[in-house]
């Protein structure tokens, strides 16, 4: 009876296994994976661009498109997080109930977590890949620093997927989702400095916008794009981000102990 | 391989499995018999170290599910009540990444798939997606996955529920090989006969308790006659009849379809009851079963 282990960890079995079943449902995700970031930089960065350039002459110090891929970039990441933390964990959960499947065999609980938030971290990279590779096709990476993105993107995405996880593993019913979407999702895509500086905003808007995830992610990866690193703002982005992504991971144990350790 | 000791298990104030005793040994085939909501599945859970228990004490493979779940985990095969396969994979997909669960390597898994999918009958839709597959269809692939890694105990929560005849005498027959070849079986069922051809031995529960316990043959022994007269009156009559034949049985059960009674000649007991006069619409003699043990003990009957 030799060979009878393969030897990996049980939480790599709970990333791994979403990984394989991406690779056998992802049929036509790499088109928009790509076609997203071209179609808006095109219409957006270029054309929208050029007459915001003439007119503000650049916006924060650089060109129109220089400033918002970065930011599209990262109300990417944090659309695709939340997109993968809400129906299909529900679905895991309480639908197909695969998570129940897999605590039948040696993997526990926070294996199943873990695989959760280690597959949106993967993800997270994956679209910041392809983003970046577009945004060199249109010369808007100016630094080095863009390799820091993958690392700061996967991150970023646990910190977005770990709270949508909690909610979703406590909620019974996905009527929430469209709440979250309306009133959480798309307004923090809107408004986080991701098409304007945040400079725009009324004064109390600018508050409640420093309080919320996403814009600490633009304000990084459009820093790391860029190459300029305003010193304080880009640790208190960090520490926020850090913060935040611990506090969620918390609340997502808990919730789902509380929902599948019965 | 599994010893419960006053075994409990509380959903807040109220006591799903209620201080229950049982212990089953390595190659036995084990059955938990009982109604809707007797405890049956909270019992399983707590044994494949799924759901911690409240009380009492449970061993199973020498181990503590409390502390040493995964380890247990890694020599059971459970098929759960509900399924639980990934609907957008393949048939064959769905026994690889449980293999992988496993920890299997990828070359083992394919080898026993195959004979699985032989086993499941499903070797012709191996890359059909689970989704659109027959309720009976998921249900023997769910049965085929819990094998994937060859437990040392196998636990069946109603696994032939929703499966056709030929099916579920299929699954028996596999059931019996792999008894023969060692494996410990734990099975709930509502299906009598399931329990009679399965089972060496076997609990009933009821609200959270064990009400009986021991092989089906001394059961029905124990707790039955020999034989068992049915008889059915017009409808809402049974009642009204039960006066002028109950002096002729051991005992009488009244059901809103039937009356039953318990005896040892049944046919002896309806020529007596036609000698009377009286004119059932139907009457018929059959041999005790499980489920007239499971009506004496509770009054009730299995299934609802
Ligand atoms: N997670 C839970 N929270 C609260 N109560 C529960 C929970 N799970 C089970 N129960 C209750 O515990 C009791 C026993 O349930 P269980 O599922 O063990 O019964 P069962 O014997 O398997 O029934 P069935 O034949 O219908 O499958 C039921 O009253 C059920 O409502
Ligand atoms: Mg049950």
């Amino acid at each position: 009876m030799a060979a009878q282990r393969a030897g990996w960890p049980t939480w790599f079995r709970a990333v791994w296994v979403h990984a394989y079943t991406y690779s056998k449902v992802w049929k036509g995700s790499v088109t928009t994976t790509f076609l997203f970031p071209l179609l808006y930089l095109a219409a957006m960065g270029v054309g929208l661009g050029t007459l915001v350039d003439r007119h503000a002459h650049h916006v924060g110090g650089v060109a129109y498109v220089d400033f918002l891929a970065p930011g599209l970039l990262a109300g990417t990441i944090f659309q695709v997080a939340v997109n993968e933390s809400t129906y299909p964990v529900m679905a895991r959960i309480k639908w197909m109930r695969t998570y129940w499947a897999m605590l039948a065999t040696p993997l526990d609980i926070d294996d199943v977590l873990i695989g959760h938030l280690g597959w949106s971290a993967l993800r997270g990279g994956m679209v910041s890949g392809a983003f970046l590779l577009v945004m060199e096709g249109f010369g808007v990476i100016h630094s080095w620093w863009a390799l820091a993105v993958l690392p700061l993107a996967m991150a970023a995405s646990v910190a977005f997927a770990a709270p949508t996880t909690a909610y979703a593993a406590t909620t019974t019913s996905e009527n929430g989702f469209a709440l979250l979407y309306r009133f959480g999702v798309m307004p923090l895509f809107l408004f986080s400095a991701t098409f304007f500086p945040l400079g725009q905003l009324p004064v109390w808007l600018r508050a409640v916008a420093q309080c919320t995830p996403l814009l600490h992610a633009v304000n990084l990866l459009r820093d790391c794009t860029l190459g300029i690193f305003p010193a304080t703002q880009a640790l208190v982005d960090v520490v926020y981000l850090a913060v935040f992504a611990a506090v969620g991971i918390a609340f997502a144990r808990r919730a789902f102990r509380k929902r599948m350790v019965l | 391989m599994i010893v419960a000791e006053g075994l409990r298990k509380a959903f807040g104030s109220f006591a799903a499995v209620d201080g229950v005793d049982f212990r089953i040994g390595k190659g036995e085939s084990f059955g938990f018999l009982g109604p809707n909501g007797a405890g049956k599945t909270s019992t399983m859970r707590m044994i494949a170290c799924m759901s911690p228990y409240s009380g009492g004490s449970l061993r199973v493979l020498g181990m503590d599910p409390m502390t040493q779940g995964p380890a247990i985990r890694g020599r059971l095969g459970l098929v759960p009540q509900e399924d639980t396969l990934d609907e957008e994979l393949t048939v064959l997909d769905n026994l690889y990444i449980y293999g992988r669960y496993f920890d299997l390597p990828k070359k083992l898994i394919r080898e026993r798939a195959e004979r699985l999918l032989e086993f499941a009958q499903l070797t012709d839709r191996r890359n059909d997606k689970v989704g659109p597959l027959s309720g009976g269809m998921k249900r023997r692939l769910t049965i085929a996955r819990s094998l994937i890694s060859e437990p040392d105990i196998l636990i069946l929560d109603e696994p032939t529920t929703g499966l056709d005849p030929q099916a579920r005498h299929l699954l028996w027959d596999r059931l019996y090989r792999l008894k023969s070849q060692g494996v410990t079986l734990v099975i709930t069922t509502h299906y009598m006969d399931e329990a009679e051809q399965l089972c060496d031995r076997l609990v009933v529960m009821d609200k959270g308790r064990i009400v009986a316990h021991g092989s089906p043959r001394a059961l029905i022994a124990e707790h039955s006659t020999r034989e068992v007269v049915e008889l059915r009156f017009a409808v809402d009559q049974q009642q009204a009849n039960v006066a002028s034949v109950e002096d002729l049985a051991e005992r009488v059960e009244v059901l809103p379809d039937r009356i039953l009674l318990y005896v040892h000649d049944g046919d002896a007991t309806i020529g007596e009851v036609h000698r009377r006069g009286l004119l059932p619409e139907s009457a018929l003699v059959r041999r005790s079963t499980l489920e007239d043990v499971f009506l004496h003990l509770t009054g009730r009957t299995l299934v609802d």
